[in-house]
């Protein structure tokens, strides 16, 4: 890229043969470049997901204490999730992480088609997701496997003065918390996927404007990156 | 625009690989699951091992940090850095107190059994 700081109106970029090589609509006065602007963009995503790294780090510091004060309950309890759905949904989640960054790459590289393909099957696997969330959730509505003072599960191993262990609803509170607020993640990444898949649609990004693809794309990555570590917590240890 | 628009057909390939080996360790993390490490802790530290393993690959390959300016991999390792201090210092409190039972509980919780027996209804 160029380090002309002045000769802004004639393609500092370069790579003129897109046909975007006169000086980029999307350019705002107060950066030098794109590419300081692209940086800026950026860094203010990374600030936002190391806040969301800490709003669910609170969820599983819990998890922990609570884990580490009823480990025969936390045993017993996620006995209750069936371990192959989970396993399902990492995959979906995985994959669907993978058409993201084949959606960004494809915007860098001006394949406008491509981009969409891939943000559509990006939110297919993300409804997917939802999908068998919502199986799961309901299986557990049926059971009574539900958190705090709703808990009405019948059957459970430790009773105290014939009521079930408060271990168990705890279980079922952090599980609720944490996917349905992982699942409201979710959600939102799908409407941020539709909408870059519109403007991607009309031909708004190009190789040297993709920023709203990049970081909804960083976002998507951080919503798979939770989940990998919300599978084993909740599904496989025991 | 950026460091890395030399060749997207490696960085395809780059991608592809990681996606592959993400697929792979989830399978052996589910695997690992049905085997007994000798204690429940070991099976924590094991499932745990792979999923850091995992979230760096995303965040390395994925996320771009590899190639990134490293202000970018800075605060997200900032974000790390103040999650394992509030983890930690959790851990400690909790290590050195009798009974961290939430208070807000609901009331159908009675007195550990171990407790003079004292029915609270």
């Amino acid at each position: 890229m160029s380090t002309s700081t002045v000769d802004l109106q004639h393609d500092p970029h370069g790579h003129g043969d897109d046909g975007h090589g006169h000086d980029d609509p999307h350019h705002q006065h107060h950066f030098t470049t794109m590419e300081q602007q692209f940086d800026t963009s950026k860094i203010g995503m990374w600030l936002f997901l190391a806040t969301e790294v800490l709003l669910f780090g609170g969820l599983f510091v819990g998890f922990g204490m609570m884990q580490a004060r009823f480990p025969e309950e936390f045993k017993e309890a996620h006995e209750h999730l069936q371990r192959p759905l989970g396993a399902l949904n990492t995959v979906v989640l995985l994959f669907s992480s993978w058409t993201m960054v084949m959606g960004v790459l494809s915007a860098r590289t001006n394949q406008r088609k491509k981009l969409v393909i891939f943000l559509i099957i990006t939110i297919l696997c993300a409804c997917i997701f939802l999908g068998v969330k919502y199986f799961e959730y309901s299986h557990k509505f049926e059971e009574g496997l539900l958190p705090g003072h709703f808990y009405k599960h019948v059957g459970d191993r430790i009773q105290i003065n014939g009521h079930p262990s408060p271990g168990y609803a705890t279980f079922f509170s952090f599980y609720f918390m944490m996917t349905g607020l992982h699942g409201i993640h979710i959600v939102v990444g799908i409407a941020l996927l539709a909408w870059i898949a519109i403007r991607g649609n009309r031909g708004e990004f190009n190789s040297s404007y993709y920023t709203p693809v990049d970081l909804v794309g960083l976002y998507w990555h951080l919503v798979d990156l939770i989940w990998i570590y919300l599978f084993p917590l909740y599904y496989l240890i025991s | 625009m950026s460091e890395h628009t030399q060749n997207p057909k490696a960085e395809a390939g780059v991608y592809l690989k990681t996606l592959i080996a993400l697929l792979v360790l989830t399978a052996i993390t589910v695997g690992a699951s049905y085997i007994h490490f000798g204690s429940g802790a070991a099976n924590v530290v094991v499932a745990l091992t792979i999923a850091t393993i995992k979230a760096t690959l995303v965040a390395l390959f994925f996320m771009h940090l590899l190639h990134d300016k490293p202000v970018n991999g800075l605060i997200a390792a900032a974000g790390f850095v103040f999650l394992g201090l509030f983890l930690m210092f959790t851990l400690l409190d909790f290590d050195t107190r009798e009974n961290p039972t939430p208070r807000n509980l609901p009331t159908v919780i009675a007195p550990p059994p171990t407790s003079p027996a004292v029915a609270p209804h």
